[in-house]
């Protein structure tokens, strides 16, 4: 009883990643709060950090998801990064990619090609990340 | 051998990360991977950091292992959160400090919180700090917020505890009731810039005169499951004591870290002087041993409950004052006291 009870409760991880220069870090903020108060741990990464600090945290914090914020338009360049990282150590396939922001159509096609999982623009809800997660959080 | 473990013995990132996970949220196995890693551990050195929130610990310990890393060592460092008694979440901020040391893969940074509602915190730390071990980490940090109980145990799965204390924090009343003086090996005060650093120097000096020449100084001699001849080691090995010294830091500059490492070294070698190493590792076995039974026969328990149709029945009789507590206690363990005998008869 002890072990299934367990299994439904595991706790979700989720890496909260300012990348790069913006330094806009309100919305980053509140996504954590907001994910901890789901019950999720989050790890949240502080601004400013290089694509290869992100992966860092991913691989040895063990997330399940990792959450990429960039207000900075520069997703093109610094996402496909980390995306390599995370591959090269191994740590892609069982991680859910999510990048939000202010992301074109366009690019959105490219990135969702590289392997993120889903992008959370202007607008989006808390409720609807989190309910996305919950359904979409690998299964480990 | 499972794969998982093979992976982390061979030295991959994430193989660790997953076993750490698995100690986090105990997997299923991940009894079977610490069995595995055992054999492995033994080599590095383990440094607990504790003290108040903000008192810099974070800053100080990136500041350790960006020096650790200069001089080729691998560093692991587990950093231990408080956790959301309501919605079990938590936000663990530590890593946010470890900018020295961004990229790094051989500076391998773990923050765990502390998960309540499953408990044994210091039982996973401790095989946490096993599974960091066995990855073959020459250095082992492990960083918490220094109040309770739970901390002081998580404390003594170190070698050497530094405690961190800043300026101004308050009367000695208030140092002697976090009883953070028998548990440090070391002490550091941090901000040494800011007013008011000397006199916690100062303080923390009286403090620490107060309470020496006692035999055993140290956390290691305070703990209740110190055994007796634990005890009796210490005092072949001679009446050598340890002063713990007061360091001076201001973490952000990097300033006082040599200071401090030097510090840690020093009562590496009083360690190891003295064979309290030894000592030390022979208490936290014992310590260890002893949780796990407890936590495990508390489980037996707990089911043998559930089978007698769970707790409540016997709140009820023991609200109606048809029984009491320990009676109910005794008939609870009544089978298990007779099956224990019974082979100590036969003998």
């Amino acid at each position: 009883m002890s072990v299934e009870q367990e299994q439904t409760e595991r706790t979700i991880r989720c890496l909260v990643a300012k990348v790069g220069l913006d330094g806009h870090d309100r919305g980053a903020h509140v996504i954590a709060r907001a994910l901890r108060d789901a019950g999720f741990e989050v790890i949240y990464s502080g601004l400013h950090r290089a694509p290869d600090e992100v992966v860092q945290a991913a691989v040895q914090e063990d997330v399940d998801v990792v959450g990429i914020s960039i207000l900075s338009g520069a997703h093109n360049t610094l996402v496909p990064k980390i995306l390599d990282g995370l591959k090269e150590y191994d740590a892609f396939d069982d991680r859910l990619i999510l990048v939000g922001g202010i992301v074109p159509d366009d690019d959105q096609e490219e990135l969702r090609g590289q392997g993120v999982d889903e992008i959370f623009g202007p607008g989006a809800s808390m409720e609807e990340m989190i309910d996305y997660i919950h359904q979409n959080a690998p299964e480990r | 051998m499972s794969d998982l473990v093979a992976d982390l013995l061979a030295g991959k990132h994430s193989a660790l990360a997953r076993v750490i996970t698995k100690i986090e949220n105990r997997s299923p196995g991940y009894r079977e991977i610490i069995s595995d890693l055992h054999q492995h551990t033994g080599t590095a050195d383990v440094v607990g950091v504790t003290g108040s929130p903000g008192a810099g610990k974070s800053t100080l310990v990136d500041k350790v292992a960006a020096t650790y890393r200069e001089r080729g060592q691998t560093v692991g460092v587990i950093a231990i959160d408080p956790s959301s008694p309501f919605s079990g979440g938590a936000v663990l901020g530590d890593r946010i400090r470890m900018a020295s040391n961004a990229g790094d893969m051989d500076m391998f940074f773990r923050s765990m919180s502390a998960r309540g509602s499953l408990g044994g915190l210091s039982t996973a730390t401790t095989d946490a700090v096993t599974a960091l071990d066995a990855f073959g980490k020459d250095k082992i940090i492990v960083e918490t917020v220094g109040a309770g109980q739970n901390e002081v145990d998580i404390v003594r799965t170190a070698d050497t505890v530094a405690v961190l204390v800043p300026p101004g924090s308050g009367d000695d009343v208030q140092m002697l009731k976090a009883g953070i003086l028998e548990i440090g090996d070391v002490f550091v005060v941090n901000k040494a810039d800011l007013d008011g650093a000397d006199r916690t120097v100062q303080q923390l000096r009286e403090m620490l005169q107060g309470q020496s020449g006692r035999p055993n100084s140290g956390h290691h001699g305070a703990t209740e499951l110190a055994a007796d001849d634990a005890e009796a080691d210490a005092e072949e090995s001679g009446t050598e004591t340890w002063d713990p010294p007061i360091v001076e830091t201001v973490a952000n500059r990097g300033e006082g870290v040599e200071d401090f490492l030097n510090a840690l070294a020093d009562h590496g070698d009083y360690l190891d002087r003295t064979g309290r190493r030894e000592g030390q590792a022979r208490e936290r076995f014992a310590a260890e041993i002893r949780t796990l039974l407890r936590e495990d026969a508390n489980e037996l328990l707990v089911d043998e409950l559930d089978r007698r149709g769970g707790i409540e029945q016997y709140v009820d009789a023991v609200i109606e004052r048809h029984t009491d507590p320990y009676t109910v206690v005794d008939e609870v363990l009544a089978p298990l006291r007779e099956c224990l005998d019974e082979p100590r008869d036969e003998n």
